[in-house]
């Protein structure tokens, strides 16, 4: 019985370590602006997609959009469109590539990458001020792009 | 697609958005000087901006009215403060502001021409090295922190003596290679945000950025009194404070590449008055 539960364990793991392998995000594939294949093979949640979108300490995305779902967090920006229907405008894969380095779809945009780690002016250690250091990341992982992904396909008129 | 894509953006822009506009409003001082809160871009901003605008008028209706009158400006107590040190002996000459330079109103008109060239050092000066300077060579007394309460309270009292003057700085001759790199600086998209100051404050002024109502991003009105730290806050402190809400490494106050932007968006904001000590929240 106890060895039944440890080969179940390790063939539990080794199955987590096949989905688990991530795109690093140096090693993402654009086609036209998307990015067809996901980031970790784990679809997403869009639950917490939705939280992501909404948090200051995360995608922080409504600091320049505006989306109606979300009119129980305060103060949504008018910088970038708004999102409401973004769901049918673009495809997944369309979803998936502007959210994780929208320079790709739209040429110099304001919106940050928020899945790319190279080629910044001046990179910091988050908003310290001071120069990045080893601990540098993209602004959201894997896991969170394809959650937010997830949650702006259900954003439908 | 993508073309058709931009057309039903810009669609959705045009109609969904309620404007957030500067407010048409003016700004008159102790119910006797009219100040200039927008006019005409100087000309080396042609093609990019037409009207130049204080950052008052992007402000709400109580912040706004808190600058009209010296009684409700919270800023006029820092220049009581600056007025005390301008006539406060200091260091090993015996001597204060006032023994070489007179009044501190006998100041007026030299806020609005800097950052300027000073031909004897060879070098673009802010108000603050100017300050600092006159502390260490002239007074023998210890330089100033630059972003520091002393500093901000002399700068205060600088500003307030020429309220009403037009910002008028030099962007030619001596000053031109900081002039270029200033506005090098400003178009230059920092940190991890990539966002430079031109993409906020040139591109999206009069958009909110979350809670925030975007301004030109001028400095006519520094040193600003801010109602959420409540003090004074100078020219450098706020770059600072925008370049690390990019995400990015920041320059140092006083740094060269600092007195550089100053100069470059003091000239964005040439034809303004100066209205420092301002409030803004
Ligand atoms: C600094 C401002 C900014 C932030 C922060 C930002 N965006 Fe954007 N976004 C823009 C702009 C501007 C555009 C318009 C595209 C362009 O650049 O031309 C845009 C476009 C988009 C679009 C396509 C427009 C549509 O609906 O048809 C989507 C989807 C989008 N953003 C999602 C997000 C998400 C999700 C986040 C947070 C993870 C985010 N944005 C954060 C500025 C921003
Ligand atoms: C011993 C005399 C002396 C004292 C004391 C002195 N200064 Fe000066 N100050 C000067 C001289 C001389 C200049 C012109 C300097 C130059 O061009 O390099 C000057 C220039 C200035 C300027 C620039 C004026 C302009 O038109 O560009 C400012 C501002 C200034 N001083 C402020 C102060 C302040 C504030 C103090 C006190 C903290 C002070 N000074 C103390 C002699 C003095
Ligand atoms: C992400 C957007 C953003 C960027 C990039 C940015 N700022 Fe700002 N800045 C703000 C916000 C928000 C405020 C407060 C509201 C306002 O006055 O615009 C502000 C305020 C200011 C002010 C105060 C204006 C006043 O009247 O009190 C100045 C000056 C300023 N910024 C200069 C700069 C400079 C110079 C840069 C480039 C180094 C820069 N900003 C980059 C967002 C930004």
């Amino acid at each position: 019985m106890r060895i039944l539960g440890i080969a179940v364990v390790v063939t539990g793991l080794t199955a987590l370590t096949v989905y688990a392998e991530e795109t690093a995000p140096t090693a993402v594939s654009f086609t036209d602006g998307a990015v067809v294949q996901s980031l970790t093979g784990v679809s997403g949640d869009p639950v917490k997609g939705r939280e992501i979108v909404g948090s200051k300490k995360m995608g922080n995305c409504i600091a320049c959009h505006e989306i109606t779902d979300l009119a129980d967090v305060p103060f949504h920006g008018e910088i970038g469109p708004m999102l409401d229907g973004a769901g049918d405008r673009w495809t997944e894969a369309e979803l998936r590539g502007i959210v994780s380095n929208a320079k790709m779809m739209f040429e110099d945009s304001l919106m940050p990458s928020f899945y790319r780690t190279d080629g910044f002016l001046r990179p910091g250690n988050a908003y310290t001020g001071k120069a990045a250091d080893d601990t540098f990341g993209p602004l959201l992982g894997a896991q969170q792009i394809e959650d937010v992904v997830a949650y702006l396909s259900t954003l439908k008129d | 697609m993508r073309n058709l894509t931009g057309a039903l953006l810009a669609g959705l822009l045009s109609t969904t958005f309620v404007s957030a506009d500067p407010v048409d409003d003016k700004l008159v001082l102790n119910e006797e000087t009219t100040l200039v809160t927008r006019t005409a871009a100087p000309a080396h901003l042609s093609g990019v901006l037409d009207e130049v605008m204080s950052g008052w008028l992007f402000r709400g209706t109580e912040t706004r009215a808190m600058q009209t009158d010296d009684f409700d400006n919270p800023g006029m107590i820092f220049v009581d403060k600056g007025e005390d040190s301008w006539n406060a002996v200091e260091g090993t000459e015996g001597k204060s502001c006032a023994s070489c330079h007179g009044g501190s109103e006998d100041m007026a008109g030299v806020r609005p021409v800097y950052p300027k060239f000073n031909e004897a050092a060879g070098e673009v000066r802010t108000l603050e090295m100017q300050v600092n300077d006159c502390r260490e060579t002239q007074m023998g007394a210890d330089k100033w922190k630059y972003t520091g309460g002393s500093m901000a309270n002399m700068t205060a009292l600088l500003a307030s003596v020429s309220r009403g003057m037009p910002v008028n700085v030099a962007i030619d001759g001596p000053v031109q290679s900081t002039w270029d790199e200033g506005k090098e600086l400003y178009y230059a998209r920092t940190g991890q945000l990539e966002l430079s100051c031109a993409n906020c404050h040139e591109e999206n002024f009069g958009n909110m950025i979350r809670a925030d109502h975007l301004s030109q991003g001028q400095i006519n009105g520094f040193p600003t009194y801010r109602l959420k730290n409540t003090k004074l806050n100078s020219v450098h402190a706020r770059f600072k404070g925008c370049v690390r809400d990019t995400r990015a490494e920041t320059y140092k106050p006083g740094s060269s590449e600092f007195v550089a932007l100053e100069l470059y968006v003091a000239s964005r904001g040439n034809g303004l008055s100066v209205e420092g000590p301002s409030v803004r929240n």
